[in-house]
């Protein structure tokens, strides 16, 4: 097992580098000077110059990035061009709030989506699965950030019953992880109802039935543990879908995360914050699969790993 | 044909129309739901295509001061925005914007992905290695992140937008692609137009190629719904579309600041994105169910 992980991490190493070298000649593919830019629209020619020096970016590409690489490694992303603050405390105070609001959407939309996923397979062609089917449909194809307008006029300005922005207690969680959870339940549930109903078909089933277990039993038993197997691969995908669906809904609900960080931080062109943020967003969503991936054996006794 | 009994005759017609075509729409026309759904797109490209002769305001440069904000009603059918503009109008103005975007995107990222499928799964080795290793990289950028980092670069608009969800598209054509070739190129019939002499041009395009189709298809309805999305929610965060622009996420952005007020400004495009997404997914689902062999006796 710790040496499936070592060898997956150093299968990673090239993907990183890629995207490491990606996110690091963005700020060359920038239109304009990117020395310019960091000095301010008011500089002179001289102050541009010592920007520069001081950036490095007087020096060869491949110095550059070695200087990139090591300062992230150091977690220095240089400082933001609009606070003049190190990026990564700009960073570090926005990481909590975007990180519970994906981990409740995800708690939401594991629950909703295998809970109607399995209801719609154990019912299939009848109502339960109809109206299950409906909604995720429904739910794959509405935006979230018309479901949060959606949502917030009706549970917070028209009942009262939650608040609108914020993000102090629990209540103000609640509106936010339902409306990015929703696209995700959604998926889970249509994936969720036809790995069940492959199972449901196995001769395995039928001999659970057969020797005269209770349906509950069947489904729960010896259905679920199969089930789950593609259901959380998919889960693993959709983290990253969360990941990018937070900065919409961030939008939405004024949410003080990392969401926000960087749709503030495109809109002032200020790339260092923009370079730290994408790189960790696609760090996170790495990772999260690789988690995906030995879970997957830990519930897959087939796939046991050299 | 006389001699033989009546039915092997009839079985012989059967035979004769049961093209790939006759048989993909005998399966498709009994999903009720994608039918619906599939009339609803022809119904929304119609009006995209005419919306310029149709709407009844100009959607830009017609502004009605004494009605702002004014709920619907018989002259404004969807009511009128904060700066005394004719919902109506804008809608319908925007299906133009948002179909365009859709399509276009996913028909570039299909290209591109499909092309770049087959020489992998054609090829294999050293192409393979380096296309799958592009499409890791690309996937490695979660969601939408990988949409807002290309016009962060290229700047805001929607030209720009639509090159951005087309790259967004290209590594799910590309393995897709890349999964069919390799399953397809080991068949007999392959092996056959090998031997035969065919050039790898010929076998990739002529023989490979079309038994990719039928998923191609599926995902790119399926895709549209989700690139549609992808651009209006780009619109949304304000790197998209510009003001005036009628577009439909631009539109519900701008309608944020009067929802106490004028909640009507929000609902429609909200109900025009929903619609038109929900059709081309369900047009999907039935696509797929038609087309999927491993669907039919479900």
């Amino acid at each position: 097992m710790v040496q499936y992980i070592v060898k997956r991490l150093l299968g990673l190493l090239p993907t990183l580098l890629i995207v490491g070298l990606l996110v690091f000649l963005f700020v060359h593919l920038l239109p304009g000077d990117p020395a310019r830019l960091a000095a301010g629209p008011d500089a002179n020619p001289e102050t541009v110059e010592l920007v520069r020096k001081d950036l490095g970016l007087d020096r060869p590409l491949p110095a550059q990035f070695v200087r990139f690489v090591n300062g992230v490694l150091h977690w220095d992303f240089g400082r933001s061009l609009r606070t003049k603050r190190p990026v990564s405390e700009e960073i570090g105070e926005r990481f909590m709030p975007t990180f519970w609001l994906t981990v409740w959407s995800m708690a939401w939309s594991v629950v909703f989506g295998m809970v109607i996923g399995v209801l719609s397979a154990v019912w299939r062609n009848r109502w339960p699965d109809r109206l299950g089917m409906t909604l995720a449909v429904s739910g794959i194809s509405f935006p979230a950030f018309a479901l949060g307008m959606v949502l917030m006029q009706v549970f917070s300005v028209q009942l009262g019953w939650l608040p609108t922005v914020g993000n102090d207690t629990w209540r103000h969680y609640l509106l936010p992880s339902l409306t990015l959870g929703a696209a995700v339940a959604a998926i889970m549930a249509r994936f969720t109802r036809s790995s069940f109903v492959d199972i449901l078909g196995e001769d395995y089933i039928r001999t659970a039935r057969a020797k005269g277990l209770d349906e509950p039993h069947v489904v729960v038993k010896h259905g679920m543990r199969n089930a789950l197997i593609p259901v959380v691969t998919m889960m693993g995908l959709q983290f990253g879908f969360l990941l990018g669906g937070s900065i919409v809904v961030e939008k939405v609900f004024n949410w003080p995360g990392l969401g926000r960080l960087l749709v503030d931080a495109v809109d002032m062109r200020d790339y260092p914050v923009i370079q730290a943020l994408v790189l960790l967003f696609s760090l996170e969503f790495i990772l999260i699969n690789l988690i995906v991936d030995v879970l997957y054996g830990l519930i897959n006794p087939t796939i046991r790993y050299r | 044909m006389a001699t033989l009994p009546a039915s092997v005759r009839t079985l012989a017609a059967d035979a004769r129309v049961r093209t790939p075509w006759s048989e993909f729409w005998r399966k498709f026309k009994r999903q009720k739901v994608a039918l619906v759904a599939g009339a609803f797109v022809v119904l929304l490209v119609v009006v995209a295509i005419a919306a310029p002769w149709i709407v009844p305001y100009d959607a830009e440069n017609y502004f009605d001061y004494d009605a702002l904000n004014a709920r619907p009603s018989l002259a404004h059918w969807f009511g009128v925005d904060a700066l005394g503009r004719d919902i109506f109008s804008r809608i319908l103005m925007g299906a133009r914007i948002s179909l365009a975007a859709g399509f276009l995107s996913v028909a570039v990222g299909a290209i591109i992905g499909t092309l770049l499928g087959l020489l992998a799964g054609y090829r294999e080795g050293w192409w393979d290695r380096a296309i799958m290793r592009l499409c890791d990289v690309l996937f490695a950028f979660p969601g939408i992140l990988l949409a807002i980092g290309i016009v962060a670069i290229l700047g805001g608009g929607m030209a720009n937008v639509i090159v951005a969800v087309a790259v967004f598209s290209i590594p799910t054509f590309a393995r897709l692609v890349r999964g069919n070739t390799l399953a397809l190129k080991h068949l007999t019939y392959i092996e056959a137009a090998r031997s035969l002499g065919a050039s790898g041009r010929t076998i990739v395009f002529r023989h490979i190629f079309p038994g990719t189709i039928s998923a191609v298809v599926v995902y790119f309805s399926l895709r549209i719904g989700t690139s549609i999305i992808t651009a209006a929610s780009l619109s949304f965060l304000g790197m998209g579309a510009q003001p005036p622009t009628p577009e439909w996420g631009a539109m519900l952005d701008a309608a944020r600041s009067d929802m106490l007020t004028a909640p009507h400004e929000a609902i429609f495009p909200a109900l025009a994105i929903f619609l038109t997404v929900l059709a081309f997914n369900l047009l999907g689902d039935g696509l797929r169910d038609a087309l999927d062999p491993k669907i039919e006796r479900r």
